[in-house]
């Protein structure tokens, strides 16, 4: 699965669209920062609420392929700027981090 | 357009030494209090008097304690327009209030006033409880007082030369940063260069994660709980060093901070998804070598090598 098939497939809405598209590795959920850093994988696909930059910066030091911010929480501005800086594609969903993460773990495991 | 409400300062720009002090100054040092407000059931016209009694322009409508609304000057000026200044300050008031917690730093004030168009922000505690209010010229008069005690500090140290940088070999790194307390704007920036730097010497993309994550948690370290510091990366050899070096307060038990879990972090730092209690553990686990020297009253520093 591919970065430009999650918004069609999740139903998500695209917040910042410039990455060089690529095959996700896996998919990671959490809110926490550290945990993200030990255990999110290159070219995989974070599930969180964590709207700022720094989820940014984290994402680019671990090589993430893409961010999904759930529960439809606002993402500042510096944090979009960010993410168009870094290549990091950033989707917004209104629903929940589980329904997001069970979705798209079928969608990864689909043989 | 001229925005009345908008700071020309924020965490994105201004120097070093501005951005210092925004980040040392908490809310709670700027803050007017206590703050004059008023009750649900007082009228409008109550709260136009208190606004010219005491030459204010907002005024925080308080139930027990607790922030459930504010009334604006524009507000009042609106009652008295549509004739319904008698009626009660609880029906009319702003409900959705943006407000600032009294421990955080100034840089989130700032921040507030240019991304809400609002002139005022009450402040709360971390029970909750309403402990004062901050408007623009509040925190023009602390900046003032303290950039003024920066300038002529400044002024002392413009004698002392800065030293010499030193010449690195090829197929070597040696880089530094100062990291300043609460800078979440800035925060992962020297990781961001090391990893580059790494990178560059061509590293495989293992070693590099594993360095990258090392020197992004010392780096949120002294963000979070230092009062500034500076984090160095050292590479060559086959061989990386990171250390990370800060002013204090140091750690009272190295034992319980190496515990993976325990945090000293405050709520609204973990709001960001920091202070989960894995910094130090983590930091170990991707190291070869991890020495930490820290104590109350003097800061820590910390070592960790990979080799490549």
């Amino acid at each position: 699965m591919r970065i430009s098939e999650l918004a069609p497939l999740l139903g998500l809405e695209v917040a910042q669209g410039e990455y060089s598209d690529r095959a996700l590795s896996s998919g990671y959920a959490s809110d926490l920062l550290s945990d993200v850093m030990a255990n999110a994988k290159a070219d995989g696909v974070l599930v969180t609420v964590q709207a700022h930059k720094n989820a940014i910066a984290v994402a680019s030091l671990v090589g993430l392929a893409a961010i999904i911010v759930c529960n439809s929480r606002p993402m500042p501005e510096d944090m979009l700027e960010a993410a168009k800086a870094e290549g990091v594609a950033l989707f917004r969903s209104a629903q929940s981090a589980f329904e997001i993460s069970g979705r798209l773990w079928a969608a990864l495991h689909r043989p | 357009m001229y925005m009345m409400s908008s700071l020309p300062i924020s965490p994105d720009s201004g120097s070093q030494a501005v951005l210092e002090i925004l980040y040392r100054l908490k809310v709670r040092d700027v803050m007017s209090s206590p703050v004059i407000t008023a009750e649900p059931g007082d009228a409008m016209r109550e709260v136009q008097y208190r606004m010219r009694d005491n030459d204010i322009t907002g005024v925080p409508i308080v139930e027990g304690g607790r922030l459930v609304g504010l009334v604006s000057m524009g507000l009042v000026i609106e009652a008295l327009d549509a004739g319904r200044i008698g009626q009660k300050a609880g029906e009319l008031m702003t409900r959705t209030v943006i407000s600032l917690e009294d421990d955080m730093p100034l840089s989130f004030a700032t921040t507030y006033f240019n991304r809400y168009k609002y002139r005022r922000f009450p402040v709360l505690d971390r029970d909750g409880s309403l402990v004062g209010i901050v408007c623009a010229s509040d925190i023009i008069r602390a900046l003032l007082v303290a950039m003024n005690k920066e300038v002529e500090r400044l002024e002392e140290k413009l004698a002392v030369a800065a030293p010499a940088a030193e010449a690195v070999p090829d197929g070597q790194i040696r880089l530094s940063f100062q990291v300043s307390r609460f800078d979440f704007e800035h925060a992962g920036t020297a990781s961001a260069e090391f990893k580059k730097a790494l990178k560059g010497l061509g590293i495989e993309a293992g070693i590099v994660r594993r360095a990258a994550i090392a020197s992004y948690e010392l780096e949120l370290n002294e963000v979070i709980h230092s009062e500034g510091g500076a984090i160095s990366l050292a590479a060559g050899d086959g061989r990386i060093e990171i250390v990370a070096e800060d002013r204090g307060p140091g750690i009272p038990n190295v034992e319980s901070a190496m515990t993976e879990g325990f945090s000293t972090a405050n709520e609204w730092i973990r709001s960001l998804g920091f202070g989960a209690g894995m910094g130090l553990p983590n930091t170990r686990r991707v190291s070869d070598d991890f020495e930490i020297d820290s104590g109350p009253g003097r800061g820590t520093r910390v070592r960790v090598a990979i080799r490549y």
